[in-house]
């Protein structure tokens, strides 16, 4: 196996009165498509600025390709990053904002450029502070997939663009990267849309990584399930609740699963796998019981 | 893809087995590269590719090399095969869960077929 495109060890990054986070590791290896998600505020934007030598970590270390990313433009060369809402010089056309990505991407490929321009019908020669949020949108998504850069970060790529432009970035992305394959962490709200599209998943709550886990995985480590509410509480106990509703005698959970607990059917519960969506949801509204739960709160609650 | 029916690469062998099955993907045909069914499914490649991988490692496809992946010879049969010995687990068994919960009893059951079949 080659060495990750990135490795994060032990990283820290506070700002004066907040921590945006708070001891992270993980390595994103080369060749996949990797999902940053997690809530607004939960350190995203943060991760990737870090890995695009946009900031230096208050502690901990970052490598891109072997090496420390910021001021560093052997690997800065290597690295694209779309950020949300990029702004471009006032008097820039669409045609400008590539022409100048042209000459900082070694491998930028205009025909890619050409093409997308065309998919998403952009008029090259109107000012970009002209365009509506989705075409801006898409001025970035064409530098990302034409920069083909080694190391591509898109941070929630498509504000205003609506399902059909979407999915023509979802196809795009796919084809561009069979024909070359490289490094692609985005970040995004649309797990529902872009879930199948990932390898890797790595999910971020209050400056903490929650999952980091390839997406496979994910979908048969967590189920929902549902029935009786004893029964489905018998069942958690055995493994780990996240997220519990009942309604009257019923219960429906979702709970990610130990090894070696025993199965729903045991319970006579009926059981779904858990989307990665849902399974985002119910891992963000664990922590956050856990940070506001007191120990003289409800009586009720369930033994976890 | 469907998020009640198992991985996804489990899914996407599914579909090339039943297309195999039908006959509409015939023996010592191409099956669809890894890149042609990431884009179909709109899946990760590296998903695609385990769907493929596995119907290698069950002898259903065989790689060809620099041409890409064919339905074996007597793949077809080798499936019904395993299929059919599948039958009472993935049919059977949650039929007779349901008419267990209705008290509807097995040979209830086999005259409720005989005459399902009859009025065809």
């Amino acid at each position: 196996m080659s060495a990750p495109a990135a490795t994060v060890h032990d990283v820290t990054m506070r700002f004066r009165d907040h921590t945006a986070l708070d001891g992270i590791s993980t390595a994103i290896e080369q060749d996949g498509i990797t999902g940053l998600l997690g809530r607004n505020g939960a350190g995203k934007t943060t991760l990737m600025q870090l890995l695009t030598g946009h900031r230096v970590p208050t502690g901990g270390g970052i490598e891109v390709f072997g090496a420390r990313p910021y001021e560093n433009d052997d690997v800065l060369r290597r690295i694209c990053f779309i950020k949300e809402g990029q702004r471009y010089p006032d008097h820039f056309r669409v045609r400008d904002a590539l022409d100048a990505a042209a000459l900082v991407f070694p491998d930028w490929d205009a025909d890619t450029a050409a093409t997308l321009l065309r998919d998403f019908e952009l008029p090259a020669k109107r000012p970009i502070k002209k365009l509506s949020r989705g075409m801006n949108s898409a001025v970035g998504i064409i530098i990302g997939l034409a920069s083909r850069a080694r190391l591509t970060l898109f941070d929630e790529p498509y504000a205003g663009l609506d399902v059909v432009a979407r999915h023509l970035f979802y196809d795009r992305l796919l084809a561009d990267y069979a024909e070359r394959p490289r490094t692609i962490v985005i970040s995004t709200h649309l797990i529902e849309e872009i879930s199948d599209l990932l390898e890797r998943v790595l999910l971020i709550d209050r400056g903490r990584l929650l999952l980091d886990t390839d997406a496979e995985s994910v979908r048969s480590s967590a189920v929902t399930v549902r029935g009786p509410r004893e029964h489905v509480r018998a069942f958690a106990a055995r493994h780990e609740l996240l997220h519990e509703q009942t309604l009257a005698g019923s219960g429906r959970a979702v709970v990610r699963l130990r090894a070696g607990g025993e199965s729903p059917e045991t319970f006579g519960l009926t059981a779904a796998p858990t989307d990665l969506q849902e399974l985002v949801v119910a891992m963000s509204l664990a922590t956050a019981e856990h940070h506001t739960r007191t120990p003289t709160d409800d009586l009720e609650e369930v033994p976890r | 893809m469907n998020e009640d029916a198992g991985p996804i690469f489990r899914q996407v062998a599914d579909e090339i087995e039943n297309a195999i099955v039908d006959g509409s993907l015939a023996e010592e045909t191409q099956a669809p590269s890894t890149n042609e069914l990431a884009a179909f499914h709109r899946i990760n490649p590296a998903t695609a590719a385990k769907g493929l991988n596995q119907l290698v490692a069950d002898g259903v496809l065989y790689k060809r090399r620099g041409v890409g992946m064919f339905v074996a010879t007597g793949a077809r049969e080798q499936l019904l095969k395993r299929r059919r010995s599948e039958f009472a687990d993935q049919y059977l068994r949650p039929l007779m869960a349901e008419a267990h919960k209705l008290g509807i009893s097995g040979r209830e059951i086999a005259t409720m077929i005989t005459r399902w079949e009859e009025s065809r």
